[in-house]
């Protein structure tokens, strides 16, 4: 029954995005000019740009949330269970988020958190 | 026959929850113009209704008549897509955020796993705005706004693990059944901050509005989109709101127990309260530079949120010295 309403609400959601969508197109007028149809640069002519060209820092970025992310999810199930695991428990996340944050503490030795 | 008569019940229950939230996204917009307007001495929208009461009505009908403009170094597929990815992501998760005790789509036990992964992939329709929109303003938006969000998924995460320490459970009804007498706020003072701070930058609110910065930026990733395209993102960044009062009401305020009024009376109260705060710390704050957004999270927001939990862990191992 929850599974059935979940996929149920679900549905009920993306159809009303995509039909959101969808009536818009149908009944928004379509553009009067040719000019509407460059790229929006408060006026000026385009100047054309490879649109894949970016800072490597954003990846680097990425790669850390990537790391972290993993982490969190094995800290949920722990969470679940720190309780009947007491002592053992605490002492266990202790080193894992150690050894994480050794990591973590030599990314930002190596300027990879700073941003100019 | 009887199965099949609850069944329809339920499914129309279940768009009752749906018609509540829409309309409530829908007000909300209205709502934080209003709320604006008084912080900054002037009437807000006030025309159309009484009070302006039909406003965000006007809006939706206007939106739907725009122009529907597709630039042509736009890649169509994805810039159609991306709006539609934000706003599904986000409506998504109301599924687990029960109203009451039974006013709820389901009461799934990974509640805030659901929550988690479904609100991350609203990165994906911010990434994928930028990108397809073969705009420079909308490309730097993307990517400033995708690193926003992940950088701030971090310490968001950590702070809500410190609510499952506490609770011992992923379910939103279990959790709030944890705080009866005691609400987690005060046990976790620092966590409910951290947690505030950080869904503020996941939704791209005034302190941290960087995805969009008008005045650098044009608009950010939305600057390419007009029509109902854009009021998909406009009202996937309510949703959003919406959602993160839901949840500090549930994970830190108590959910929706309270005395003498019924308890999505206090449901409605508690998220006010808490949408209000984020409007009034719109109204108060200046913007961060980009630099400081993103160590704030990595260098302050994220040990702060790691020694909170371990501290937490401790004291529900260790009873005695908490």
């Amino acid at each position: 029954m929850a599974g059935l309403s979940l996929v149920f609400y679900i549905g009920l959601v993306v159809a009303t995005a995509v039909g959101i969508v969808a009536v818009s197109r149908f009944l928004g007028g379509k553009p009067l000019t040719a000019a509407k149809d460059t790229p929006y640069e408060c006026g000026m002519p385009p100047v054309e740009m490879d649109n894949a060209v970016f800072p490597v820092r954003f990846y680097k970025t990425a790669l850390l949330f990537v790391v972290f992310d993993v982490e969190i999810v094995f800290l949920f199930l722990w969470a679940l269970v720190v309780r009947d695991l007491g002592w053992f428990g605490l002492v266990e996340i202790g080193v894992f988020i150690a050894i994480l944050m050794a990591a973590f503490l030599f990314a930002w030795w190596k300027g990879d958190l700073r941003w100019e | 026959m009887k199965a099949e008569i609850g069944l329809v019940w339920r499914l129309l229950e279940v768009i009752l929850f749906f018609a509540v939230i829409m309309g409530l996204v829908a007000y909300m917009t209205l709502m934080e113009r209003r709320f604006l307007g008084f912080f900054q001495v002037r009437m807000g929208p006030n025309r159309v209704g009484p009070q302006g009461l039909l406003q965000p009505i006007a809006d939706g009908i206007k939106l739907l008549f725009k122009e529907d403009l597709t630039v042509s170094h736009a890649r169509r597929f994805y810039f159609t897509l991306a709006p539609i990815i934000s706003l599904v992501a986000i409506l998504a998760c109301f599924a687990a955020i029960p109203m009451s005790g039974r006013f709820h789509v389901a009461d799934l036990s990974l509640a805030l796993l659901y929550i988690m992964a479904f609100s991350s992939l609203g990165v994906y329709g911010v990434l994928l705005g930028g990108w397809s929109s073969g705009n420079k303003y909308s490309l730097l938006g993307g990517l400033r706004g995708a690193a926003q969000m992940v950088s701030y998924e971090i310490p968001l995460a950590l702070a809500l693990v410190g609510v499952v320490v506490l609770s011992g459970s992923l379910s939103m009804t279990e959790i709030v059944q944890a705080q009866e007498g005691r609400w987690f706020i005060l046990r976790q003072p620092l966590g409910f901050l951290i947690f505030l701070t950080a869904v503020s930058a996941e939704t791209g609110r005034t302190p941290f509005d960087l995805v969009e910065c008008e005045n650098e930026l044009v608009a950010g990733y939305q600057t390419e989109y007009s029509s109902m395209k854009f009021g998909l993102f406009y009202m996937a960044e309510y949703a959003h709101v919406l959602l993160a009062s839901c949840l500090a009401t549930h994970l830190y305020l108590g959910g929706w127990n309270g005395p003498l009024l019924p308890p999505l009376a206090w449901f409605g109260i508690k998220s006010f309260l808490v949408f209000f705060f984020f409007i009034w710390v719109r109204a108060t704050f200046p913007r961060l530079r980009y630099d400081q957004l993103m160590s704030l999270s990595w260098k302050a927001l994220m040990p702060l949120a790691l020694a909170n939990l371990l501290i937490t862990a401790a004291l529900v191992v260790y009873p005695p010295f908490g």
